[in-house]
């Protein structure tokens, strides 16, 4: 039981599930599944479903977290994505054709993964602080999606396109299943390759990792690479949801909410051993959570007030702080009424 | 000039005990400083010289003992305790701002203000004042980090003399100097004795220690082993001192030491010349198939520079590398690596083990980073590789999950051996293997490295525990103040001829 | 023995008089440098446009971004400790339409304006609490804050909100011309700010304090400084200025608007990275900042001038950004090549 209890994703899953079992007391058609033509519907399949690009982008954010570093760009790279997809089939003579699609698509992709590179490269090449470096896209990555799309909202009306958002496919939701694929690969790579593990040592402790002969330069730049791509898949999904691309609205906030996902599954800012499967349930958590404040009938705009609650608890609870007070408050409880003449340890800071 | 001894201390400690988990750093340690005397405290690593030092500056709480300042009982839960004391430290990384002017570090916090806001005029005419008053003239205005860390810690004890110091620590403050700043600094401090400060000075260099106290306090293994007057003590006898005797439970490896080494062809490694400015002079070392190099010398001698320039993880500015004959060049770990020269750090916390990685993570990353990301080493392989080496070395506990951060000492040294053990390298870089470990893990280690000496390995290691030295090694390679002053047959020598070496500048022998 | 009389000597050269300024002010090279840009920005506009120089739009340069020099400043002081601030915009937004919402509920305008000051001055504290007391990193605290008063601009109203007062209205309408250089209050506001930081930075403790924590932290900590106490007024200070932006933001837009200030961090960060603050903490000037957003300003105004799009605007900021902070790298990574 005290394994079970000790495991990392064990308070994080408990937090899914009280969250699951609060929206089911308040309605409880909310866990209902119903099945239509084949595919499935129903409260929890949206949620599925809409957290595709948040699941995508946390999911780079947390192999950049592990090698002590951040994206920021993100949101940007998002914007970036969408405004390429569909000004190639705005353009193009047939905007409803499969073949069209999938060029716009593999050119979103293409230009996504080359920012990544580059955010990369400034981070391990140029050794420029990641947020820093990761800073200058989230400003620039906008604009640039701004004149890719003349500064205009691109809309089209391109049934293929919006089959990756909307559609289903073997009774799912096309979205989910490409954040499932991607979840699936990347967890692949991580553990049943080295790179994992040498993500892992890099961000633990960089010094020795460099004294063991670990290729950090590699690692870093891959995790950033990483990153744009997923961030221009989640884009593709974004824009293909509403079918436009809004450069100024794509990804807004949305390194933000990768972050907290990050953070709520487990994985420490501080760089070194992370977790997939937490930062799944952290995406699942805050879609969640975004869902009952939708459902509340709270406007959404004024969600963020919410999560900035969830970010102070549980950064309040993570903080070393927290953990002296308690052992020393446990401790003096322990300790009764034997009192003696020698320093507090905890009040000596150093 | 010396302090006379019935002069009543202006620092008192007695008894002070201090415990970590796992490690005894202090054991009623007695300490007194007087005013107006330069007292010089002595310890290898591990002796409880920082320690106490902590524990004088309010760092550390203590266990048992207490501090007294001029008479009265103190008790000190933080610096800022120990600073209204009247006790000021000069740190060797210097604790000011360097992005702020020379005046204004002297001043900070006791700046001349008026209504107008701070009176800067006045509060650098002040800083000038204090630094003339220590035969300095320095431009107050100009950014501390233009100035050279000599200049730094001059400036830094100019403002420990606006704190009104009863009691100056300098921490190792010559490391960086050479020899004209360090002559300042001397004037300073002796100008300062003579106003009837106490300094406690801290250093690893003999000639300097020799050169500035009056007293001189030595520890080791966090006991006191005694209070001499300095020109009472010679160096040899501070050496063997600080350094002891301590009983030999593996005499019989001795015996392996004696082997014969071929070195009719071409060494595992040469490097000639190598060295870097300002940590090293230029350095010959070589070391031959099967052959045990041990390094000797005192903390700052120059070893670890020079083992870390032949592994790459420092670059040399001077000298070649050979390896096997051939010219290699080795300018970063992965260089070495490729080379199949393995290297164990001193500090096998920052720069070896990774703690939140289990031991057969730990074990297998040497294997691994060699591979590359992509080309994972198999389960199958890894285990038994974690498995056998685990048992070669004794690692307890055997369990290959359990995370390396959570391992003693002296079982995470064999971690990091087994990681180094496991790439197969020609040649093996040890830097104080077996330091803060328990004499089993020792014993264990020593044994170890002989038997694959015995096999074929190159072995160059570095210890501050002279007897092991003799014990493994062939040949001593002997540095002092970074640069190396001997290379010495160990067949040849004894541990009080190696301490008569170290302690005394030695005739030079070129390997 | 090396000479270590460093003193300036009184028969000087020109080329002695350069090192002892370099030695004394070296940290003060990149916000010349901005000036210099600025200088550049200015005269490379007015041979293109022969009226960018005009009175009139160099006055529209100060106030159209008086509200970006107020957050500026805030944020100058935040990041030579160290830290970062990422909420400063939507601070604003969320004083802002809290000034509006309470105006038009009847709130008269001297009650309304601290209030907002006051609202700031909170979230601020919430986050230097949040990093001093409980070690969290900056960017996350104030993430928290951006998230919070994102959030809270939205609760007091989804909409805007137009403003009516005529004592808000004042602060933007007047106007004091000589020639045809002219200044509002909110100008005024916002250069006393400036005036204001610039005394407190050089000639307080508590700004020599700011400076010494960005310079070291543990070296502030053990000279005795009080380093918790500067740490939270320094975001305390941001948020204050936040509101007072608010503030200024909604006079001279007559309204309250919930979604301001989206991305308005941003453009802070860049204008004092811009204005020669590094963001490694401790190196910088509240007057560069108020350069760097000139320089923000000249290039909007140049864009718009010019026709082009907006949305270069974001690209040339993220591309000079990326120079300056490249710049900055190689600087630091030469200073510590040649040192020790």
């Amino acid at each position: 039981m005290r394994r079970v209890i000790r495991h990392r994703l064990f308070w994080p899953i408990v937090a899914l599930l009280v969250l699951i079992a609060i929206n089911t007391i308040a309605r409880p058609q909310f866990i209902g599944i119903t099945v239509r033509n084949g595919q499935l519907y129903g409260a929890l399949i949206d949620i599925l479903r809409n957290s595709a690009p948040l699941m995508l982008v946390a999911l780079g954010m947390t192999i950049v977290i592990a090698t002590r570093g951040i994206d920021l760009s993100v949101g940007a790279v998002m914007a970036v994505s969408g405004a390429v997809a569909l000004t190639i089939i705005d353009a193009s003579s047939d905007p409803t054709g499969v073949g069209t699609v999938a060029v716009a698509v593999l050119a979103a992709l293409g230009v996504s993964l080359a920012l990544g590179m580059w955010n990369g490269l400034l981070v391990s090449v140029v050794g420029i602080q990641p947020i820093i470096a990761t800073l200058v896209l989230m400003l620039a990555g906008r604009g640039v999606a701004l004149l890719i799309t003349d500064g205009f909202i691109t809309t089209v009306n391109s049934p293929p396109y919006s089959f990756i958002a909307t559609g289903y496919l073997i009774g799912l939701p096309v979205a989910f299943l490409i954040s499932l694929t991607a979840i699936i690969v990347i967890a692949l790579f991580e553990r049943r390759t080295a790179l994992g593990v040498l993500t892992e040592a890099v961000g633990i402790n960089p010094e020795a990792s460099r004294l063991a002969g670990v290729r950090a330069r590699g690692i870093v730049f891959t995790a950033y690479a990483v990153t744009g791509l997923l961030a221009g898949i989640a884009g593709i999904i974004y824009s293909a949801n509403i079918r436009a691309a809004d450069a100024n609205a794509t990804g807004l906030f949305i390194e933000l909410y990768a972050i907290l996902a990050v953070v709520l599954g487990g994985t420490s800012l501080m760089g070194g051993k992370f977790t997939i499967a937490g930062t799944v349930v952290g995406v699942l958590t805050i879609q969640t959570l975004e869902s009952t404040i939708l459902f509340l009938g709270v406007p959404s705009a004024q969600s963020p007030v919410f999560f900035a609650i969830v970010v102070i608890v549980v950064v309040i609870v993570q903080s070393p702080r927290l953990h002296a007070w308690a052992r020393s408050a446990f401790r003096a409880r322990a300790r009764g009424a034997a009192s003696d003449s020698s320093i507090d340890h905890a009040k000596v800071a150093s | 000039m010396p302090a006379d001894t019935e002069v009543p201390p202006v620092v008192e400690m007695t008894g002070i005990t201090i415990r970590f988990p796992g490690v005894l750093a202090l054991d009623g340690v007695d300490f007194a400083l007087r005013p107006g005397e330069v007292h010089s405290l002595m310890g290898e690593n591990g002796a409880g010289k920082s320690t106490l030092i902590k524990a004088l500056t309010g760092v550390y709480p203590i266990d048992a003992g207490e501090i007294a300042v001029a008479g009265r009982r103190s008790v000190f839960t933080t610096t800022a305790d120990a600073q209204r004391a009247g006790i000021s430290t000069v740190y060797q990384e210097v604790n000011l701002c360097p992005n702020l002017s020379v005046g204004e570090n002297i001043m900070l916090g006791h700046e001349h203000r008026s209504a107008r806001g701070i009176d800067w005029k006045a509060t650098h005419r002040e800083a000038a004042a204090h630094l003339e008053s220590l035969g300095l003239e320095l431009d107050t205005r100009s950014q501390l980090s233009t100035h050279s860390i000599a200049i730094q810690q001059l400036v830094a004890i100019s403002r420990a003399i606006v704190l009104d110091a009863k009691v100056l620590v300098l921490d190792e403050p010559t490391s960086s100097l050479d020899r004209g700043e360090v002559e300042r600094l001397f004037a300073v401090i002796r100008d300062l004795r003579g106003k009837g400060v106490a300094i406690l000075f801290v250093s690893h260099f003999l000639d300097q220690v020799f050169e500035i106290s009056d007293r001189i306090t030595v520890l080791r293994n966090g006991r006191l082993v005694g209070e001499y007057a300095a020109p009472e003590l010679t160096r040899a006898q501070l050496v063997s001192k600080m350094i002891g005797r301590e009983l030999d439970e593996l005499a019989a490896l001795s015996s392996v030491a004696d082997r014969d080494i071929d070195r009719a062809g071409n060494p595992v490694l040469r490097a000639t010349g190598i060295g870097r400015r300002g940590t090293l002079e230029p350095v010959d070392i070589d070391a031959y198939e099967g052959e045990v190099v041990g390094i000797a010398g005192l903390l700052g001698s120059g070893r670890t520079e020079l083992v870390r320039l032949l592994y790459g993880a420092d670059r040399a500015d001077s000298g070649e590398i050979q390896v096997n004959g051939k010219p290699a060049r080795i300018h970063t770990p992965r260089h070495a690596i490729d080379h199949r020269i393995a290297f164990s750090s001193e500090d096998r916390r920052a720069e070896g083990i990774i703690p939140d990685l289990t031991v057969a993570e730990n074990i297998v990353l040497g294997v691994q980073a060699k591979r590359g990301a992509v080309r994972r080493v198999r389960k199958g392989e890894a285990d038994a590789i974690v498995a056998e080496l685990i048992q070669a070395l004794g690692v307890r506990p055997a369990d290959p999950t359990m995370l390396a951060g959570n391992l003693s000492g002296g079982n995470q040294q064999k971690v990091l051996l087994a990681r180094w053990l496991a790439t197969a390298p020609e040649l093996l870089v040890l830097d104080e293997p077996t330091r803060g470990i328990d004499v089993g893990a020792k014993a264990d280690i020593q044994r170890k490295v002989a038997e694959l000496s015995a096999k074929g390995l190159s072995v160059i290691f570095i210890s501050s525990e002279l007897e092991e030295v003799l014990r493994l090694a062939q040949r001593v390679v002997v540095m002092r103040d970074r640069r190396k002053i001997g290379d010495l047959d160990s067949s040849e020598i004894d541990l009080d001829g190696l301490i008569d070496f170290i302690a005394h500048n030695g005739s030079e022998t070129a390997a | 023995m090396t000479a270590i009389d460093t003193r300036p000597k009184p028969a000087e050269t020109l080329a002695s008089r350069y090192s002892t300024f370099l030695r004394r002010r070296a940290s003060l090279m990149p916000t010349l440098s901005a000036v210099v840009i600025l200088i550049a920005l200015l005269i490379g506009a007015r041979v293109r446009f022969a009226n960018f120089l005009s009175p009139g739009n160099l006055s529209a340069l100060l106030l159209d971004n008086a509200y970006l020099i107020v957050l500026a400043v805030g944020l100058t002081l935040v990041i030579i400790t160290g830290g970062i601030d990422l909420s400063v915009g939507s601070v604003m937004a969320f004083t802002g339409i809290l000034c509006a919402s309470l105006l038009a509920q009847g709130l008269p305008a001297f009650l309304v304006v601290p209030i907002m000051l006051v609202g700031g001055a909170l979230i601020g504290l919430l986050i230097g609490v949040l990093v001093q007391y409980f070690n969290v990193q900056p960017f996350i605290a104030s993430l928290a804050g951006l998230f919070l008063a994102r959030g809270l601009a939205f609760v007091v109203s989804l909409s805007s909100i137009r403003v009516e007062d005529p004592a808000i209205l004042w602060l933007q309408r007047t106007r004091w011309s000589v020639g045809g250089w002219y200044i509002t209050p909110t100008g005024i506001i916002a250069l006393l700010v400036v005036a204001i930081a610039f005394f407190v930075m050089h000639w307080t403790r508590f700004g020599r304090t700011v400076y010494a924590i960005g310079g070291s932290e543990q070296s502030a900590r053990l000279m005795g400084l009080d380093v918790a106490r500067t740490k939270i007024l320094v975001y305390v200070i941001s948020g204050v200025c936040g509101g007072l932006a608010g503030l200024l933001l909604t006079a001279y837009s007559g309204a309250g608007y919930p979604r301001n200030g989206i991305g308005t961090e941003l453009d802070a960060i860049a204008a004092v990275v811009i204005g020669g603050t590094l963001l490694t903490g401790g190196t910088g000037y509240v007057l560069g900042s108020l350069i760097g957003v000139l320089v923000y300003g000249t290039i909007k105004k140049l864009i718009s001038f010019m026709g082009a799009e907006q949305s270069w605007m974001q690209i040339i900021i993220g591309a000079l950004l990326l120079v300056f902070i490249v710049v900055q790298r190689l600087i630091v990574a030469r200073s510590q090549r040649r040192g020790r």
